[in-house]
């Protein structure tokens, strides 16, 4: 936000009804990072999420990122505690939730010190000096107040006793306790930053009457906090302009803001239907995965069935049971409990139903960092069962994308009768976007033909029902669920003749089955889009494929060192099994492959294998998403140009 | 479609399509071409025999029927029977029938295990899915030994039992699967043997009727690993000695006529089989399959000992609970219910759309 130039006074655009004039100088920017910083129950999740909201309302483009504590009630005023929530927004396309802020909201010492590293010289602070007490110094370990001892001289800082400015603001308000009143603090700051950045509050006032319609006292005084706020920016000395933000360009139509675990359920349920074919959900809690089960468990007016299990295992074998019977039959999980389903995902394969695992992958091994990011359960879900079983493996590349690619997932599965793994990732899980809602009529017409004909002849000339006769384009066997007449048959996991299905130990069919299992997969590369390369200038030697999640930070990298003259091509999987028909030719085009992954070189070592190229392995685990800046340093660097310290524009 | 009345019992099969009247299927019908290939002589032919007898006289359509099994020699059954079926992995057949339950009223699903699926590495599913009532029938085949692997003692192989895995004598002690089920609120639970045809195919009737999980544990005979296990209730005479028929609303009693004990409850709730000229009438155990507790039930099953001296067999407990499956169709059901109309495109829409959306041009 220093790179503002204009100034002008009033507000530049008008939206929204309720949006007061600001008599201040305003400012205009072109994108914004804030980040809302305090205790877990400080309510800095609900303020980010409706200044988030406001900001749409603008029709800003925006990321956002939550970080949630690992611990559910760490002790107060700890820095375990500190929970925090990061948002992203632009008058042009935005790629990330940003890497360092250029305002930081920090309601306690902890959140303070917890966030400072993050925080580049001369960016914005704004404390609440309320919570600074000696004790509260002292559990975070500062010997002196940061905010007096001058060492945050380098920082535009604003100490505000926030607690006490609401609590007095709330004065009249008696049949509230202090506390009640305190709890209003996130209201106020929201208040102070909606006018900071010229938002309207009309969406947060509706949010509340809504939310607190039923006690009017808490209700009026949640208003009177924000609009204390509001009112607090604009009188205080302390802030001398405000900031306007312009919308960006977008595609005309209807927006809501997304994220990503939202985006895959609804996908699914989306994808289900449009089979025509209920959705079954067999699924056991585990972070970040479970609010998909949660979405789902809320959209029963759909037909939608969720069955929450006894453990993992059991979540998949309910899926697979639904399967059998004729569902589109979904598990959601995680890292630890993709290890668990291994056993039932071979089953799967052998049997050749389809079946949706869903794996938001988190930080590892074992539990590892539940509610940290990570892309390392690509080589598992490629490789993780026992015998040769492959099976399709997709990765969205942003919030918004998991919704299509749910949609992807389930018309693979059921039109090659294969289970499908989708692997999100903490990042994209809990992160969100403006997303543009689709028309669920534009979706792929997804409908399933079950089988309803005996389909051969046995031996003595009898019509009989073959459950492996395969479908010669796409190999796919056909689905006859129970309730068929006729079509009556047995599958299991012991191996199977080729076209009857019966049991089989011949050498000879078990080699040749094992290759149709894999031919089947490896074809779908016909059906799936070609990988494209973007490539401006088109002269670059340097090509950087990103996969999953790096999609925002590997763009915004890229878009940093084009603006900084250097050529490097961009290229991004979605599909990782099978990989894009042209994957191998697109590779050999470029004398330098740069892959960054958030794991230790998975995607590389399959690109060297499988297509003999040599990569240039870019590699973090630290259970967060790449920065920018980062990347682009290494782009940067690849190409021969310096970009610059801080994450630039567009 | 309204909401389904959970208080109601309704027959296991309920919403399973029937034959046409006059219809019958025979058991010729329910064997597939697949020729059995257990050990000669192993108690498995007998109790498919039975089950392929009892299934014409559910009258239901063949198609509807679906047998589900985990890994063991027991779960090569579904092979067999010219139903659809399903042979697993192990130990995960009941969350897959689970799956399958919930998802399709109109089908009846069995779920054929062994000892060692079912309570050492499926033990977890099987107890949950008793808690929840799912309407399955799980048929355990407790032959009391690994048999697919070789002869390994299982978790019902009695304590000291010498094994290839216990040249010492196995020092595990053993679960009574009936305590079990009881113990995880099963709401029918029997036991019978594989060559009682009689007695069995009773059983597995009223396992059918049961809307529920109906948990039947079958003792059956592996001649190649465990030869005699339970000759002590299938041999003639030592069954006129030890095997006590549970009979709803009769004395609970074991012993030929002359030698017959009756159970007793002593004062301090202790129960025990004494001499039936002494026992005090007042205090004499009636069976009540349809007891809400099942504490009676719990007694009667712990009398069990390991030297096989008393044998409860029959239906144990025979109790009415609102089913798991039911449970969530009726939900699914109220709620497509208030939309007024199958859900389509325009419900999705209203569910993608949320509660704060924007728009743009
Ligand atoms: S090993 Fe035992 S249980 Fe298995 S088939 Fe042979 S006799 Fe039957």
């Amino acid at each position: 936000m220093s790179d503002g130039s204009l100034t002008s006074h009033g507000p530049s655009t008008d939206h929204g009804s309720r949006l007061r004039m600001t008599s201040k100088s305003v400012q205009q920017v072109d994108r914004v990072v804030i980040r809302f910083a305090g205790d877990s129950g400080d309510g800095m999740q609900l303020t980010g999420d409706r200044f988030t909201s406001e900001t749409a309302a603008i029709g800003n483009d925006l990321a956002t990122l939550p970080n949630y504590p690992a611990e559910i009630r760490a002790p107060q005023g700890t820095i375990p505690g500190v929970s925090s929530f990061q948002l992203h927004f632009a008058d042009h396309h935005v790629l990330t939730p940003g890497d360092a802020p250029d305002v930081l909201v920090a309601m306690n010492p902890a959140a303070l010190k917890a966030n400072m590293a993050d925080m580049p010289r001369g960016s914005t602070i704004i404390v609440n000096t309320d919570e600074f007490t000696k004790r509260n110094l002292a559990k975070v370990g500062y010997a002196e107040s940061p905010v007096a001892d001058g060492s945050l001289e380098s920082w535009h800082v604003h100490a505000l006793p926030l607690t006490s400015m609401t609590v007095q603001a709330l004065a009249e308000f008696d049949a509230l306790t202090k506390k009640d009143k305190e709890r209003a603090k996130n209201m106020f700051a929201l208040g102070l930053l909606s006018w900071l950045y010229n938002r309207s509050t009309t969406g947060t006032e509706a949010f509340l009457h809504k939310k607190f319609g039923a006690n009017p006292d808490i209700l009026q005084a949640n208003l009177k906090a924000l609009r204390s706020g509001w009112n607090y920016g604009e009188t205080t000395e302390d802030f001398a302009v405000s900031y306007v933000v312009n919308p960006a360009e977008m595609s005309p139509g209807t927006y809501r803001n997304v994220t990503g675990n939202a985006a895959t359920a609804y996908g699914m349920a989306a994808g289900a239907l449009r089979t025509g074919r209920p959705l079954a959900l067999g699924s056991y809690p585990i972070t970040p995965a479970s609010d998909i089960l949660h979405v789902l468990s809320g959209l029963k007016q759909l037909g939608v069935t969720t069955m929450q299990a006894e453990d993992e295992i059991a979540g998949i074998g309910m899926a697979l049971g639904a399967a059998f019977a004729g569902a589109i039959a979904l598990t959601t999980t995680s890292g630890p409990g993709l290890a668990l389903k291994s056993e039932t995902i071979g089953l799967a394969i052998s049997l050749e139903l389809p079946l949706v695992i869903v794996d938001v992958q988190r930080g590892g091994p074992s539990t590892g960092l539940p509610t940290k990011t990570e892309q390392a359960d690509l080589l598992q879900a490629m490789f993780g069962r026992n015998g040769e079983a492959p099976c399709v493996v997709l990765a969205p590349q942003s919030p918004v994308d998991c919704f299509d690619m749910s949609v992807e997932s389930i018309r693979l599965a059921t039109k090659y009768m294969t289970p499908v793994i989708l692997l999100t990732d903490g990042y994209l899980a809990n992160g969100s976007e403006p997303w543009l809602v689709p028309q669920v009529d534009d979706l792929p017409d997804l409908t399933v033909h079950l089988a309803t004909k005996l389909n051969g002849t046995d031996a003595a000339g009898n019509k009989v029902f073959h459950p492996f006769l395969r479908d010669p384009e796409t190999l796919a066997r056909p689905w006859a669920v129970p309730g068929t007449p006729e079509l009556e048959h047995r599958i299991g996991g012991i191996e199977k003749a080729d076209v009857t299905g019966a049991i089989s130990y011949d050498p000879d069919n078990h080699d040749h089955m094992t290759r149709l299992r894999a031919a089947k997969i490896d074809g779908i590369a016909k059906d799936i889009p070609a990988l494209e390369v973007e490539d401006p200038s088109g002269e670059a030697d340097v090509l950087v494929l990103g996969w999953g999640s790096t999609y925002g930070p590997v763009a915004a990298a890229v878009r940093a060192v084009r603006n900084g003259g250097g050529k490097v091509a961009r290229a991004h999987l979605r599909h990782l099994n099978p990989f894009p028909a042209n994957t191998g030719e697109v590779l050999k085009r470029y004398s330098h492959v740069i892959v960054p992954e958030m794991n230790s070189g998975q995607l590389a070592l399959l690109l060297r294998a499988k297509y003999l190229v040599d990569i240039d392995s870019y590699t973090s685990v630290r259970g967060l998403p790449f920065s920018t800046v980062e990347l682009a340093d290494v782009l940067g660097r690849a190409v021969g140009v310096t970009t610059a310290e801080k994450e630039t524009t567009r | 479609m309204t909401a389904v009345d959970l208080e109601t019992p309704r027959l296991g099969y309920a919403d399973v399509p029937r034959l046409a009247d006059g219809e019958k299927l025979t058991r010729k019908d329910f064997t597939s071409d697949m020729e059995a290939r257990w050990c000669p002589g192993c108690g498995d032919y007998a109790i498919l025999s039975t089950v392929q007898g009892m299934l014409p006289d559910l009258g239901l359509k063949r198609e509807n029927v679906v047998f589900v099994s985990g890994i063991g020699c027991s779960s090569r059954f579904p092979y067999y029977v010219e139903t659809y079926g399903m042979h697993s992995i192990h130990g995960r057949a009941p969350a897959i029938a689970t799956g399958i339950a919930t998802t399709r009223s109109d089908l009846s699903v069995w779920v054929v295990t062994g000892d060692g699926d079912a309570l050492s590495i499926g033990g977890n599913h099987l107890i949950h899915a008793l808690r929840r009532n799912v309407n399955l029938k799980i048929l355990l085949f407790n032959n009391r030994i690994y048999g697919l692997t070789k002869g390994q003692y299982s978790p019902t192989s009695e304590q000291g039992k010498i094994t290839k895995s216990s040249p010492m004598g196995s020092v595990d002690h053993p679960f009574n699967p009936v305590s079990l089920a009881l113990g995880a609120d099963a709401t029918f639970v029997a036991r019978s043997t594989d060559t009682d045809r009689a007695h069995l195919s009773s059983i597995l009737k009223a396992a059918a009727d049961h809307r529920g999980t109906a948990f039947v544990e079958i003792y059956q005979n592996c001649l190649i690993f465990n030869d005699g296990a339970f000759v002590a209730v299938k041999d003639r005479e030592q069954q006129q000695e030890r095997a006590v028929w549970l009979t709803d609303g009769q004395p609970v009693a074991v012993g030929p006529e002359g030698n017959r004990r009756v159970l007793v409850r002593d004062a301090a709730g202790h129960v025990a089989y004494v001499p039936e000229a002494e026992a005090d009438p007042t205090r004499v155990v009636v069976h009540d399959e349809h007891a809400e507790d099942p504490g009676q039930a719990f007694a009667i099953s712990r009398l069990d000992d390991a030297e096989m001296s008393t044998v409860p067999l029959g239906i144990f407990r025979n109790v009415s609970r609102p089913t798991y499956d039911d449970g969530v169709r009726a939900q699914i059901a109220t709620a497509t219910g208030r939309l007024g109309h199958e859900a389509g495109s325009d419900d999705l829409r209203k569910v993608l759309l949320g509660n704060d959306t924007w728009t743009v041009g």
